[in-house]
């Protein structure tokens, strides 16, 4: 299948999503299982990633700011920056990607070797809309509540790191976090984590829908999963910087 | 009662299905049998509107569901349960929720009505002690009695399973088979099994017709089917040892 008739059908299977709808009441649970799964379960990870991040980049940047010209508290405003615009939601939503992408992907693959979708689908209900629009609406919610928290623990991961390799004082860094804020700069990082989630949980739940086959190709469905949604993910980046900024 | 006319079905050119034509009568368990990759399980999904076929009418009381419309494909959907191969079990549902399902998501009748009915299905299949496990913690055969439980919750004209014994050993397959039987006859359903095992074509097989490669080459009953002159069901038949030492005895 080459990769325009793969879009085409991406499009189409997003279509079948809204069309046929079950009742509110069961998306309603559904919504909230899958928030727990998607979001709640990845409160660790993504704490840990994004502590890390906000570390290594007040220490890196301490590294390479080595003028006696450039004050201190620039290394803080650096991390809060890099932490809003990029660090907090691409990189956090690229590991989301991996975990969640391949969760969703074999899941789906797995229902569909395992005949579960071919059941619901002779119920007579619409089980790409009952499976996926869940996901998707879950995720949408749940990831900006998770980007806010890695935001969060990206500059007290720069803080710990920096004040404790004495690369800046305590002060300096809170003086620099606070300096030329630009206050759209947070939306923008929410908007920019809307669209990675949807398309993250569509393109994912696109590859496991339509798994054909065995074990093997829901392997290979999750692997592709996590490719194709990471380089979405980072062509969007790139379209929502332009667009946006 | 079920008619199937001129089904054809093929894939990447080439043909699985050539003209299957074929009537299904409420109360009788109607077996499609066939070695492996004679098209039967192809057939089953064209007839559950699983696949379109590309010619053919599958008309359930004179409907037409390939032809009809969202509706007309909906209503005769909710008359139907299906026994999937594998059972088709949700996972992430205990087995008495797998029951309740098609409930939930497709009547509005109280919880209380629903979990009254549902139970009701465990026991008719023997399962009401293993209703709160996870389908990872039943048996094979447990598995396929939760799926007929499933398939009758919602009280079906129509009753396919696909392979129900494949996988068990032959004391649970018999008894599979009886519970199918039982069903047919309880609720006068129109009841049809794919299967390539004998001792369910020679036990509950009142209507029985046989695929080879894609064609409809015999159709009878398990009271005539070993009498057949057809060399293709003949090869498939006594394929099987204890059938082949039947005929013998018999001869």
């Amino acid at each position: 299948m080459n990769l325009l008739t793969r879009v085409g059908r991406y499009f189409i299977f997003l279509g079948t999503l809204f069309t046929r709808r079950e009742k509110v009441s069961v998306y309603a649970k559904q919504i909230l299982e899958e928030a727990v799964a998607l979001g709640i379960d990845s409160i660790f990870i993504v704490s840990i990633v994004s502590t890390f991040i906000g570390a290594v980049t007040c220490v890196q940047t301490a590294y390479n700011l080595v003028s006696p010209f450039i004050p201190d508290y620039v290394i803080s405003l650096i991390v809060r920056d890099m932490t809003l615009l990029e660090l907090a939601p691409t990189i956090t939503c690229i590991v989301l990607a991996g975990k969640v992408g391949s969760n969703i992907a074999s899941g789906l693959g797995t229902m569909r070797i395992s005949e579960q979708i071919d059941a619901l689908e002779v119920m007579g209900l619409n089980s790409a809309s009952y499976l996926v629009l869940p996901k998707i609406i879950a995720a949408v919610l749940v990831f900006p509540m998770l980007i806010t928290i890695a935001g969060f623990l990206s500059i007290w991961g720069g803080y710990v790191a920096g004040t404790l390799s004495g690369a800046i004082t305590p002060e300096d860094y809170v003086y620099g976090i606070r300096a030329d804020f630009i206050p759209f700069n947070v939306p923008f990082a929410l908007i920019k984590t809307v669209v990675f989630a949807f398309l993250i949980t569509s393109i994912s739940a696109f590859r496991g829908y339509y798994t054909e086959g065995g074990a093997l190709e829901v392997g290979k469905a999750s692997t592709t999963a996590v490719t194709n949604s990471c380089i979405a993910v980072l062509v969007a980046d790139y379209l929502l910087a332009q667009l946006l900024l | 009662m079920i008619e199937i006319k001129n089904i054809r079905k093929e894939f990447n050119g080439r043909v699985v299905l050539d003209g299957i034509s074929g009537t299904f009568k409420p109360g009788n368990c109607s077996l499609i049998i066939g070695g492996s990759g004679t098209g039967k399980s192809v057939l089953l999904k064209c007839i559950v509107g699983l696949i379109k076929p590309e010619g053919g009418n599958v008309l359930y009381n004179g409907r037409d569901f390939w032809s009809g419309d969202k509706d007309t494909k909906r209503d005769i959907r909710r008359e139907m349960g299906v026994l999937f191969q594998g059972s088709a079990l949700f996972d992430s549902k205990t087995v008495l929720e797998n029951v309740k399902f098609p409930l939930d998501m497709l009547t509005d009748q109280s919880e209380e009505e629903k979990m009254d009915r549902a139970q009701f299905c465990l026991q008719r299949v023997g399962l009401e002690k293993a209703a709160q496990r996870m389908p990872s913690e039943v048996s094979g055969g447990m598995k396929k009695r939760v799926g007929i439980a499933r398939a009758i919750v919602m009280n079906p004209k129509y009753l396919f399973c696909d392979e129900p014994n494949s996988g068990l050993d032959p004391l649970t397959s018999v008894k599979i088979d009886e519970l199918i039987q039982e069903i047919t006859d309880e609720y006068q359903i129109t009841t049809m099994v794919i299967t390539h095992d004998m001792n369910s074509v020679l036990g509950i097989g009142e209507d029985i017709l046989f695929l080879h490669q894609g064609h409809k080459l015999w159709e009878g009953t398990k009271d005539n089917i070993l009498d057949t002159d057809v060399p293709e069901l003949q090869e498939f038949l006594y394929s099987n040892q204890l059938v082949r030492r039947m005929k013998k005895s018999q001869q």
